[in-house]
């Protein structure tokens, strides 16, 4: 990891890497939205409201995946002090919680028509909307952090200590009765038919893709004002 | 030991104690986050009548009843205990709500026993399949509610 210490080897690579991961993310989503929203199967219970799946589960998945990024690069700025780990933090946070929000509100649209109401504070939820505000409280600490030129080593031990909420989501249906159902692609199988569960995968795939287009494409946004913000300084001392 | 290890060590202890806390904390918040009592619950623990609570379980095969009046339901409760709850509920039920899968019931138990619901919510469980195969497997299967 330490080989792209240096910002000019990253972006060397970053540049293009970008454009791939953009393109194939996106041609990837378009074809299994297609696929889920169009020639899928409707579900034999929930009819056509079941398409929101392919949506709410890759939001669901990236909005902890990107927490856990958050995590990692946390972990790295701390202990190996990596001089791009604060950047990688920072641009993941907003693409991470975009998509914890999607997930939030396709699982309410989903539930009106399947439970009977909007929102209900069950395991799975409450636990999925706290993730919600650590990121937003996160973002405002890195900002401030950053304001008073800090070294982003406060938010770094929070990006750590909120990612015990993590298996707290996972686990919620599991260790307590929800209203969410429990989970349906395990380690042993599935409980999903496979003309459903392709196009799920491949939207799962496409929105990683194309996550990781954004946090690359933000990395490089950052370094970019670092940059111009390290020359202003020097201009005008 | 190096700096690098020092802070590395540092930070897992640390770690180790945060998971070890919010473990402790969930495992005692175990019960009082259960979203709903099942019916096996009521008949161990009791829940006191006049307050608001939640049960749920499986609709009971053959259990629903509808009242003359249109609006009025009754049904029964069960879990893979032997114990069931009769429920009422005057209002709309989801789409979902039907015999042999799950639901989640909010409201109150009267002095007789029955419960009466002022909320009726279907829970869904973790299968999505086209409904071709349902033809051909028949009743669909549920597992156990958690």
């Amino acid at each position: 990891m330490h080989a792209f210490a240096n910002p000019a080897r990253f972006l060397k690579l970053a540049r293009p890497l970008t454009a791939w991961l953009g393109w194939g993310g996106g041609l990837l989503v378009a074809l299994a939205l297609l696929d889920g929203l169009v020639l899928a199967p409707r579900d034999y219970l929930q009819g056509e409201s079941v398409r929101i799946l392919y949506v709410h589960v890759p939001a669901a998945w990236l909005g902890m995946g990107g927490w856990a990024a958050l995590a990692a690069a946390s972990l790295m700025q701390l202990v190996w002090r990596h001089p791009l780990a604060a950047i990688a933090a920072r641009a993941v946070a907003v693409p991470g919680a975009v998509f914890t929000a999607i997930c939030l509100a396709t699982g309410s649209l989903w539930g009106r028509p399947t439970w009977g109401t909007w929102w209900q504070w069950d395991g799975r939820m409450t636990s999925m909307l706290v993730l919600l505000f650590l990121y937003a409280g996160w973002i405002a600490l890195a900002e401030a952090e950053r304001e008073r030129s800090g070294d982003g080593r406060l938010a770094a031990i929070f990006g750590l200590v909120g990612a015990v909420n993590l298996p707290v989501i996972h686990y919620s249906v599991l260790w307590w009765r929800s209203l969410h159902q429990g989970q349906s692609i395990g380690l042993t199988g599935t409980t999903i038919d496979p003309a459903m569960l392709w196009p799920l995968l491949g939207s799962a795939l496409g929105f990683t893709l194309l996550f990781a287009a954004v946090v690359l494409m933000r990395m490089r946004a950052l370094l970019a004002r670092q940059k111009v913000e390290a020359r202003l300084r020097r201009l005008a001392a | 030991m190096k700096r690098k290890n020092q802070r590395l060590a540092l930070l897992l202890a640390a770690a180790a104690a945060v998971v070890a806390a919010v473990l402790l904390a969930m495992s005692a918040l175990k019960d009082q986050a259960a979203y709903f009592y099942t019916p096996g619950d009521v008949a161990r623990q009791g829940v006191p009548t006049g307050r608001a609570v939640r049960i749920g379980g499986m609709v009971q095969t053959g259990s629903i009843r509808r009242a003359a009046d249109g609006v009025t339901i009754d049904f029964v409760v069960g879990d893979e205990t032997p114990h069931t709850i009769p429920v009422r509920y005057r209002g709309i039920v989801p789409d979902l709500f039907k015999e042999k899968s799950g639901v989640v019931a909010e409201g109150r138990f009267e002095a007789g026993g029955r419960f009466v619901a002022t909320e009726i919510l279907a829970k869904h469980d973790e299968n999505y399949r086209p409904p071709v195969l349902d033809a051909n497997t028949g009743e669909h299967k549920s597992r156990s509610l958690k």
